[in-house]
């Protein structure tokens, strides 16, 4: 059933574009570039977070969008549900 | 003195030598005088798509090696009169590729063509390379896919750094060819769009070649598909390309666009 199929199932092609992203601003950086502006920050976030409580590597995603007049960053954080404990 | 174009990629079986063959014969059937050199030495298959298979005698690495003269190893189609193949060497070892007798044939075929189109092997290795070191500009061929996106990038970061035209500190002229685009496909959210491609590689569109059962008809009769079905969507797509690559002006569509019941409510353009 096609028709249904369009409205239920998850669009594939957003989570290829975003995996895109942040895998080349990676591999641009390791090459020798200057543009590793979203690895840096992924990293730095990273850090400052796990100062005060334990997180994952994984559950962080740092997105940039760029748009002609104006770009947005999200950066999306999955904190687990005894992090705090952890480290305090 | 002709222009020397690369067709390279990264990731394999994107399209490269279909590419290679259809764009070269659409510019030979606009009366220019082109040559499409198979650098995939240990692999060709050039010949193969152009229908010229039985017709090699000498090669590319013939040539290098002084075995053959460039003219007696240079195929004329039989189609096209101002189209010409340069075939790779099927058996031999890649080696044989010396940078030296790279640049004396691109000298001397720039010499004789008005384009001299290298079809570049898959990969960053020695051949890749050198089948770009001599570029006057690069058209790289992408599928809207995320392992032939990344590809993409790490050749473009090449194009910019190991090739002769990067060495003396000039730019390249890059182009990116998306080739096999669904329209529908991407319209659903399932297949990553020309717009967020060109974002993520930020280089110049060519063109936009559809899915198309007439490139693989095309390639089974050994004839680039400008040749074979020169109203097909793929080989409308392909003659816009070389007018673009030409220096005009003329805005990409995608060509063929089939829209679904619902496609022509709610799509949107793809380009």
């Amino acid at each position: 059933m096609n028709l249904f199929r369009l409205f239920s199932r998850p669009r594939s092609a957003p989570a290829a574009r975003e995996r895109l992203q942040v895998l080349l601003a990676h591999e641009r950086a390791a090459a020798g570039g200057d543009a590793d502006l979203l690895g840096k920050l992924r990293d730095e976030i990273l850090r400052a977070i796990s100062k005060h409580m334990q997180i994952d590597d994984d559950k962080v995603s740092v997105r940039m969008e760029r748009g002609a007049q104006v770009s947005t960053l999200a950066v999306d954080i999955e904190v687990p549900f005894d992090a705090g404990k952890k480290a305090a | 003195m002709g222009k020397v174009i690369v067709v390279t990629s990264g990731k394999g079986g994107v399209g490269k030598t279909t590419s290679s063959a259809a764009l070269g014969a659409a510019l030979a059937q606009g009366g220019d005088k082109v040559v499409v050199v198979d650098f995939d030495v240990g692999l060709r298959n050039l010949d193969l798509v152009m229908g010229a298979e039985r017709r090699v005698v000498y090669d590319l690495v013939n040539v290098i090696q002084g075995e053959a003269k460039l003219t007696q190893a240079l195929i004329r189609d039989k189609r096209v009169e101002t189209l010409y193949l340069l075939p790779a060497s099927q058996t031999r070892d890649k080696d044989n590729l010396t940078a030296e007798g790279v640049a004396a044939v691109i000298g001397a075929l720039k010499a004789n063509f008005d384009w001299v189109i290298c079809d570049s092997p898959a990969g960053i290795e020695r051949g890749a390379t050198l089948a770009m070191r001599h570029a006057d500009i690069a058209i790289v061929v992408t599928n809207p896919e995320v392992s032939s996106v990344r590809d993409s990038d790490r050749i473009i970061g090449l194009l910019d750094s190991k090739t002769l035209k990067a060495e003396n500190g000039e730019r390249m002229e890059k182009h990116l060819l998306l080739t096999r685009y669904d329209p529908l496909r991407a319209e659903r959210g399932d297949m990553l769009k020309v717009d967020d491609v060109l974002e993520i590689l930020s280089i110049p569109l060519l063109g936009i070649i559809p899915e198309s059962m007439d490139v693989l008809r095309a390639s089974n009769i050994g004839s680039p598909v400008t040749l074979a079905d020169q109203g097909s969507a793929p080989a409308l797509a392909y003659f816009d390309a070389i007018r673009r690559l030409k220096g005009e002006q003329i805005p990409v569509t995608v060509p063929g666009e089939k829209r679904g019941f619902f496609g022509k409510f709610f799509g949107r353009k793809a380009a």
